[in-house]
């Protein structure tokens, strides 16, 4: 089992959850974030008074998935987050020990 | 620095082009004369010669019609008159709510709305009362050079007849009403200056004592009778000063600099970011203010008078005029115009010909917009930086400063044509021919500041003593809304 963290930009997040969902990921847990790494902010000003805005609105997605489709579900986000401008985001991916359905205590890939 | 030179002389040109369209026009203005008021009592119907072969009883019962005429054409003036003061007051209560409460809330961080707004709301309510126990009498009773007396404290003797004094047409108490409203938005235009830091319990005993102390004396002395600065009724210094470039923004834009040099800045100003929360707030507050304004300014003609028309078209163009200046301003320094500075120089030009505008014709009143608003940038950007004082949300940058530059200029600008205010065929500004105007301006500046920095340091170090001003520094992390009133502006999940 791997997790794969994707932080991408909020304008291709409706692309990539429609992608994920036609290769068949159903499950998925998605927050609001704030970050940036190369890409630089902004400067608003305000009656003279300048504000650098550097932490830009992202989206970051979290699933865990079964080994046998991680190199699918990386290539289409990869395809789909893809603008080739600074700011695109990145994907992480880590093993995960185990997994359990609260429900029914399944465990490991059965309660993915 | 690479910036000045291109700036002063934008300024400069700013400045020279302002003078050339004022003084332009100002032989070929239109007459917007006002028609003298129809006085009741000049109807020449009592010396009326009967001719020879009526009897005296017919003489008589002619003069009794006349008399009744008489009589119902000023009934009709009081009508048109009291329906436009009325409407004035409304406007100008819009004005402090929700105008100024608008856009002093949208300027603040999100922790700190409801704060700011509930005192300007606070205002309306503490200053009514005050204003109905003694503070109308303290404004507009007696004939003092500083203060009037108490002859109308709990608005003794103020009732539907006309207080000749100050306007003749109306009931006194719609005069009460609407002067009630101009003691309510000046305190609340000083919120600004004190906004994110300041106690309530602070705020709401020094905006009391300030508005006994430092108001109620200015507005006696411009407005009263016998007033050391009125320029109609007898003042040593006859300012003139329409609808209160002097008593309301100069009064609360220099006592919102006290405020900011005895509270101190912010804490994390000015390392932190503090940009607005909303300027959606602040943008509908704007636009009410200048709604509002038509009411503060036309109304202080105190008729439905053309001279109520000619401030209204003066307050208008200088908002307008002011928007752009500021507007460019902006532009050519940060190479946007901000929506911020737009509505920001529509309220410094609102500010500025508040003193003008039943004095000025229209080309000159766009003058005094364009000047104020580029005079305002420059106050708010450069000099509050250079002093590095925390005026947080600019009250003295836009009312101090927008205030005083309107006094000067009414100075230079106030015609006879518009108002006579010294008689017919006395000049009355500057270009008129009457330069010494422009001193009697500087000394009512100079004193109505002096009066508001002693008056309010005097207060604060009072108020600092019994009840505290600055909150704790943990509050004013947390935010004044919730420490202060137990409560928050947005609540959006349940």
């Amino acid at each position: 089992m791997m997790k794969l963290e994707a932080i991408i930009q909020p304008s291709r997040f409706e692309s990539v959850k429609d992608a994920l969902r036609e290769i068949g990921i159903e499950g998925m847990t998605v927050t609001e974030v704030r970050g940036h790494g190369r890409q630089k902010g902004h400067t608003e000003v305000y009656r003279g008074r300048e504000y650098t805005v550097d932490l830009l609105p992202k989206i970051k997605l979290e699933m865990v998935l079964p080994d046998a489709v991680v190199n699918t579900v990386v290539e289409t986000i990869l395809k789909t987050a893809k603008t080739g401008k600074i700011g695109d985001g990145k994907i992480f991916l880590s093993r995960v020990e185990e997994a359990i359905r609260i429900r029914n205590e399944e465990r490991g890939e059965n309660a993915l | 620095m690479k910036h000045m030179g291109r700036k002063g002389s934008f300024f400069t040109v700013l400045v020279l082009g302002a003078v050339v369209l004022a003084a332009a026009p100002l032989s070929a203005q239109q007459p917007a004369t006002p028609s003298p008021a129809i006085p009741s009592s000049a109807t020449p119907h009592s010396t009326g010669t009967p001719e020879t072969n009526l009897t005296s009883k017919s003489s008589r019962a002619m003069n009794e019609r006349l008399a009744q005429l008489d009589q119902r054409v000023t009934a009709a003036q009081t009508s048109a008159d009291n329906a436009w003061m009325l409407v004035s007051a409304a406007l100008v209560l819009m004005m402090t709510g929700p105008g100024l409460a608008l856009f002093y809330g949208g300027l603040v961080r999100r922790k700190n709305t409801l704060a700011i707004m509930m005192q300007s709301f606070a205002l309306m309510a503490l200053i009514t009362v005050l204003w109905a126990l003694v503070g109308y009498s303290l404004c507009f009773g007696g004939n003092g050079p500083v203060i009037g007396g108490f002859e109308h404290a709990f608005l003794r003797g103020v009732g539907a007849e006309p207080n000749p004094d100050y306007a003749g047409t109306i009931p006194q108490l719609t005069f009460m009403v609407y002067q009630l409203m101009f003691a309510i938005i000046t305190p609340a235009l000083i919120t600004g200056a004190t906004a994110e830091r300041m106690k309530f319990s602070g705020t709401v005993l020094f905006l009391t004592l300030w508005f006994l102390v430092v108001y109620a004396p200015l507005a006696h002395m411009v407005w009263g009778k016998g007033g050391l600065l009125s320029a109609s009724l007898g003042g040593k210094f006859p300012t003139l000063d329409f609808a209160g470039g002097t008593v309301v923004h100069i009064s609360s834009g220099v006592s919102a600099l006290a405020c900011a040099l005895y509270l101190g800045k912010r804490t994390g100003y000015p390392r932190q970011p503090m940009p607005p929360h909303s300027l959606v707030l602040s943008f509908i507050g704007a636009c009410l203010l200048w709604v509002g304004w038509f009411g503060f300014n036309a109304g202080s003609a105190l008729a439905s008078s053309p001279l109520a028309t000619s401030a209204f078209v003066a307050t208008h163009f200088a908002a307008a005029a002011a928007a752009l200046s500021w507007s460019a301003a902006e532009w050519i320094k940060n190479g946007r115009p901000s929506a911020l500075g737009a509505i920001s120089g529509g309220v410094a030009g609102l500010v500025a010909i508040t003193p003008a505008a039943g004095f000025v014709a229209p080309m000159p009143a766009l003058a005094i917009g364009f000047i104020a608003g580029a005079l305002c940038y420059w106050m708010v950007t450069r000099v509050k930086a250079i002093f590095g004082y925390d005026d947080a949300l600019d009250a003295f940058g836009v009312h101090g400063a927008g205030g005083t530059v309107g006094a000067l200029l009414t100075g230079v600008f106030a015609q006879q044509l518009i108002n006579p205010i010294y008689g017919a065929g006395k000049p009355v500004g500057g270009l008129d021919g009457h330069w010494g105007q422009v001193g009697n301006q500087l000394a009512g500046v100079l004193i109505s500041w002096a009066f508001a920095l002693v008056g309010t340091f005097v207060l604060l170090k009072i108020v600092d003593a019994i009840t505290g001003l600055r909150v704790s520094e943990e509050q004013e992390i947390e935010g004044l809304d919730i420490t202060q009133h137990g409560e928050e502006a947005y609540n959006l999940e349940p």
